[in-house]
């Protein structure tokens, strides 16, 4: 009962709230300065309704992922620039980026009031990576040693145990990995790697619809397809203790639905401004609008595994129609400016990042992506599809970037749109695409490696071209035994030269926080992935 | 307003003034010699006609491509009014490309697909209509409850499973899904029709004189019902137009290469702020379309009822 | 009539057990992968990929995962959704929302379609009849979006009377926004059918024996020629009430507003039988309902139609 009447407490706030704004708000946007701030204040930010029960390992999808970050916190964290810091870790050493000893700080609790211990992240992982609890992120402990015997490919787990976790005492715990992975800290920045209390295992589902975390703020209530509140936690033991009294998940089917309500302040942060307002959105909302880089980049790759793609002359063709493509005018029009374009297959911010990877590749020259394509041997049948999906709104610029090669080339370029995610996504991965397909990559943590490697290492499970390059292997190979992450950064950056030699997806733009926030906030900042920094935000005093 | 029905009454329907004819003619020759004198017919068939030409041989009036498109230069540049049947007449859409000649171009498909759904939902749904509520009792609660489980599909699942079924989707893969999905209502509106004609004495004298079952209803229930069909069938025409548009955004409808009114209306949608005439010049073609069918109906509707004689 | 009725309402269960096979068919057909699509670009872990879609009853076979939903649907199991929600709650949430909504948009299609409708049929050819058919052709022509966006930027950005999207989807008050716009295309065929209609009757044998007899204007018109005129406009009312109690997608997504048209969509997108079959056994219900009121209708504004 005491989590309704608290949600009772919230709503009411949050009314208070909002005819407060009804009454003062005389139109006059851009007045943003620092004004007196109410500490208790609760502030409302666009979402809509997670997928999932909200735990930490099955929180793939963004609505999910960030409410769950916000109710729970691991060992490290990312601060807002995607660097790593210790959160309930106080440190975590190791000589061979395989054997790592952790050491907890005293004093962290869950909601509940129980403490969090090395066995509340032993048990959590073990839970989580047995392939019978259904986790979606379960196989982010792969590197743990022991993960098949739980996760094993076929047929059930052997234990409900990994062999590589071992609890020492109350802080204290050992990892053991199958290899040296030197950015294991920043895998374990991903919320999967939470705590979870004992009041959890006695039953998950029900867990669920009401989690008890160790973050910031604690669970309130979940109104389905409405809102989900949370409370900002007092005996937050993390470094960045929440400014504000709560935050308000509210549910919106519609981007420009939630830009109207956000212009006149009955939302109080956006998630990203819709297509039909941004043009407009720096003008609407003066200083209160938001515009930097993320750390997220868009592509489009080639079906790599027909056979017409593959002859060694092809690379040429590919780079041409990298040329071709006028990513300038494109951004800057039907994008309204809300990509920056792209010269690499790393975006800027993560760690090992190189501007210029792409070279000329990237530039906008028809005469030489004429030439390119000719010296390639052409175009198969002079024509290339690309295929997208319908719900993501992927239409208008896919449309400009065929337009852009078929007036620099000659090439007819036709965009082949499925009606919405999963089909696309099944048609991808059934390697059924005959030659083009759009393809993003968000980061999971902020080092070159995850753009890289996961997505163009031969088998990997995200390399969607189906690309195969001995080189790039080996030196992938080479930069996951390294044992410190700036030396994997290094040789994995050597790596991406090999992909503008090979070109087996162009890179287009990354992608951008666009976004905004009300009269009733301040101090609203947005970290590196395009999610607000919560804790931060402070709501104005009445 | 007094005496307004005294009025209306005695309006004589226009054209509808020739006193005697020479030989006894029937009802489908007297309604097409009644409506050639109809100025309202005369001006729906010329936009007709018109709004056909253009969908055949878009290029005779313009030399532009509707595809080619200039970001650089021409994002959303504004209409230029003055110049007549030039590139820049309408102004140009969020890729640069001249907006009348895609209008121009997107007759075809939008007409075509009008038109089509419209007679394919209109004959299939009428003649299940037509069933449904002549014969009645097994016959009508049969039909009838096949009309509910089709009403009962949602569009979008309907939609997604027939058009995913095709793998190159054409106009004739998008007019058949729709005709498909779309064919209850009219199935509806004819039942209720025929319901209310069957029940007139005239039929009932027909009957009675021996007249066979397909020539009651050819000759005497049919165009005694048709009014509120045509009434449904030529606004329906503009939601067709629409609708493919809609199914366009949804991946599931026309697609590149094919321009169409509905994909141009819907990617204006998102530059209304900036740009409203991108969206003003299609949605406008559409209008006129629909206008030259409502005006048309209401001719053909006038002329085939002997009340207005 | 007794009879009509209960012989209308067994004809439920056959179209009930059409329906839902047919959805399931259906949901079978649909493309892609839901549980795959639940790890978006990254990737995929086969063996979890598995283990989730046993869970979940998908690797079964269709016309199984149909037996299974039948057999809990018995004892009154509407089945659960992909995020372990149970479909009845779904439902109950959505319907109301969709009946407010659907309901005031009704009311404002028959109120002022009809009103619009009698007098552009009374006033044949005259300027009022011309304006209508270009209110038709402009309710026709404007995109929904459009005129949502037209209706909110009025309303709420600049005269202030309301906010943009509705805040909370029971509110009658905070629904008439959108429900003009959800009725505005229905409106344009209720204006366009009564008038039609009014101008088909005006010359019937009836009203010219009305009015010879000397009977007031009102009660020609209202009780004679309006009664008259509108059974091709409840037919219609028929069918578009179910219509809009199907949900509208478009409609509720401008609002924001958390009806059926939301929920199905979000079915649909994940392929969820069990809950989109939840939604269309309870629509199909309802369109039988108002299928049998248009029919009962049809007596009473036509005395000569009798059902045995």
């Amino acid at each position: 009962m005491r989590g309704a009447s608290q949600a009772k407490w919230v709503v009411a706030a949050v009314a208070v709230a909002l005819a407060a704004t009804a009454c003062s708000s005389g139109g006059s946007s851009g007045s943003s300065g620092s004004g007196a701030v109410n500490a208790q204040g609760v502030f409302s930010y666009q979402s809509a309704e997670p997928q999932n029960p909200l735990q930490p390992a099955n929180a793939m999808e963004n609505q999910g992922g960030r409410i769950t970050m916000q109710l729970f916190k691991g060992l490290v964290d990312f601060d807002p620039t995607g660097k790593p810091r210790n959160q309930v870790a106080d440190k975590i050493e190791t000589t061979d980026a395989q054997h790592y000893t952790v050491t907890l700080k005293s004093g962290w609790t869950f909601h509940d009031g129980t403490p969090v211990t090395a066995q509340s992240f032993v048990d959590s992982w073990n839970w989580s990576a047995n392939v019978k609890n259904n986790q979606i992120n379960s196989d982010w402990f792969k590197d743990i040693a022991g993960y098949t015997d739980v996760h094993p490919e076929k047929g059930d787990p052997t234990t409900d145990k990994m062999s590589g976790l071992k609890v020492v005492d109350d802080t204290h715990f050992t990892i053991e990995l199958t290899g040296p992975v030197s950015y294991f800290q920043y895998k374990l920045g991903y919320v999967a790697f939470a705590p979870l209390p004992k009041v959890f295992f006695t039953d998950p589902a029900k867990y669920g619809q009401n989690p008890i975390g160790d973050g910031p703020y604690k669970f309130v209530s979940w109104e389905h397809n409405k809102a989900i509140t949370l409370a900002s936690y007092d005996k937050y033991a993390g470094v960045d203790k929440p400014k504000n009294g709560g935050i308000v998940f509210r549910n919106y089917t519609q981007a420009d639905a939630a830009y109207k309500d956000l212009v006149s302040d009955s939302l109080d942060v956006l998630d990203q401004v819709d297509p039909t307002d941004l043009a407009s959105y720096k003008n609407d909302l003066g200083d209160r609008a938001v515009d930097q880089v993320q750390g997220a980049i868009q592509n489009i790759s080639f079906a790599m595994y027909q056979p017409e793609w593959q002859g060694v002359d092809k690379a040429k063709v590919r780079q041409g129609l990298s040329m071709a493509i006028d990513r300038d005018t494109i951004t800057k029009t039907v994008l309204h400016g809300s990509r920056q374009p792209a010269d690499s297959w790393v975006a800027p911010g993560a760690l090992g990042y190189k501007a210029g990877t792409c070279g000329d590749f990237c530039k906008f020259d028809p005469a030489k992506a004429k030439e390119l394509i000719q010296a390639g041997g052409g175009v198969p049948n002079n024509k290339i599809t690309i295929v997208y999906n319908a719900d993501g709104g992927h239409k208008e610029w896919v449309d400009a970037v065929c337009n852009s090669i078929r007036q620099s080339t000659g090439v007819d370029c036709l965009g082949d749109p499925k009606p919405d995610f999963k089909t696309a996504r099944d048609i991808i991965t059934k390697k059924q695409v005959t030659s083009m397909m759009r393809t993003g990559w968000v980061q999971d943590y902020s080092v070159n490696a995850n753009y890289l490697r996961d997505v163009y290492g031969t088998g990997a499970s995200a390399n969607d071209a189906g690309y195969s390059s001995a080189d790039f292997d080996k030196l992938a190979a080479q930069a996951d035994k390294a044992t410190t992450v700036d030396k994997t950064a290094d040789l994995y950056q050597q790596a991406e030269t090999q992909l503008a030699k090979d070109m087996p997806a162009i890179p287009l733009w990354y992608y951008k926080t666009n976004s905004g926030y009300s009269n009733n906030v301040q101090n609203v900042k947005f970290d590196n992935v395009g999610n607000p920094v919560y804790t931060d935000v402070e709501v104005k005093q009445k | 307003m007094p005496d307004l029905i005294e009025k209306t009454a005695d309006v004589p329907a226009q054209g509808a003034t020739e006193p005697k004819p020479e030989k006894p003619r029937s009802l489908g020759s007297d309604a097409w010699h009644d409506l050639r004198r109809r100025p309202i017919f005369v001006i729906s068939a010329l936009l007709i006609l018109l709004l056909i030409v253009i969908a055949v041989a878009p290029s005779l009036f313009t030399s532009v491509d509707p595809r080619a498109g200039d970001l650089r230069n021409h994002f959303l540049t504004k209409p230029n009014y003055g110049h007549f049947f030039q590139p820049d007449w309408f102004g140009y859409d969020g890729q640069g490309r001249s907006i009348y000649a895609r209008v121009l171009y997107g007759a075809r498909a939008s007409v075509v697909v009008g038109i089509c759904v419209t007679l394919g939902t209109t004959i299939l749904g009428g003649i299940i209509g037509m069933f449904a509520g002549y014969f009645g009792g097994w016959a009508d609660a049969v039909l009838s409850r096949i009309t509910d489980v089709f009403f009962g599909i949602p569009l979008l699942l309907g939609a997604l499973v027939i058009l995913n079924a095709f793998s190159t989707r054409t106009v004739w893969s998008v007019v058949f899904a729709m005709t498909a999905l779309g064919w209850t209502q009219m199935a509806r509106v004819m039942r209720g029709a025929v319901i209310t004609v069957k029940q007139q004495d005239y039929v009932t004298a027909a009957k009675a004189l021996g007249a066979g079952t397909g020539r009651i209803m050819l000759k005497h229930i049919l165009p005694n019902a048709l009014a509120p069909v045509i009434v449904v069938a030529t606004i329906a025409l503009g939601g067709y137009i629409a609708l493919e548009a809609t199914l366009s955004f949804l991946g599931i409808g026309l697609q590149d290469p094919t321009i169409s009114w509905g994909i141009d209306i819907n990617s204006a949608q998102k530059v209304i702020r900036e740009a409203p005439f991108a969206l003003f010049f299609p949605a406008g073609m559409l209008s006129i379309t629909v206008l030259a069918f409502i005006m048309l109906g209401d001719a053909v509707r006038d002329a085939l009822d002997p009340k207005l004689r | 009539m007794g009879r009509f009725v209960i012989r209308r309402l067994l004809q439920m269960i056959p179209v009930f057990l059409g329906t839902t096979f047919l959805i399931f068919f259906m949901v079978h057909m649909l493309p892609g992968d839901p549980v795959r699509a639940m790890w978006g670009d990254k990737a995929v872990d086969p063996a979890q990929l598995a283990s989730i879609r046993h869970n979940l009853g998908l690797d079964k076979p269709w016309y199984e995962q149909y037996l299974t939903y039948m057999g809990h649907l018995f004892q009154g199991d509407f089945g659960t959704t992909m995020g372990n929600r149970k479909v009845l709650d779904v439902i109950t949430e959505a319907l109301p929302v969709t009946v407010r909504l659907a309901l005031l948009a009704f009311v404002f299609e028959i109120v002022l379609g009809v009103t619009i409708g009698l007098f552009a049929g009374l006033r044949r050819g005259k300027s009022f009849d011309k304006g209508t058919l270009i209110l038709t052709l402009l309710l026709i022509s404007i995109p929904v979006p459009v005129l949502g966006f037209i209706f909110q930027t009025v309303f709420a950005t600049q005269l202030r009377w309301v906010t943009p999207t509705v805040q909370d989807s029971m509110n009658i008050g905070q629904l008439v926004l959108p429900a003009l716009v959800l009725g505005s295309l229905s409106l344009a065929y209720v204006a366009r059918l009564t008038r039609t209609s009014i101008v088909e009757n005006i010359r019937a044998d009836y009203i010219r024996t009305a009015v010879a007899k000397g009977l007031p204007r009102r009660k020609v018109i209202g009780t004679h020629l309006l009664r008259n005129s509108m059974i091709p406009v409840v037919t219609f009312l028929g069918t578009d009430l179910g219509a809009l109690m199907g949900g509208a997608i478009v409609t509720e997504g401008i609002f924001n507003v958390k009806g059926v048209g939301n929920a199905l969509y979000h079915a649909i997108n994940l392929n969820e039988g069990a809950t989109i079959s939840g939604f269309v056994v309870v629509l199909v219900l309802v369109y039988l309902a108002a299928s049998l009121i248009v029919d009962l209708l049809y007596a009473v504004l036509d005395p000569r139609i009798r059902y045995a």
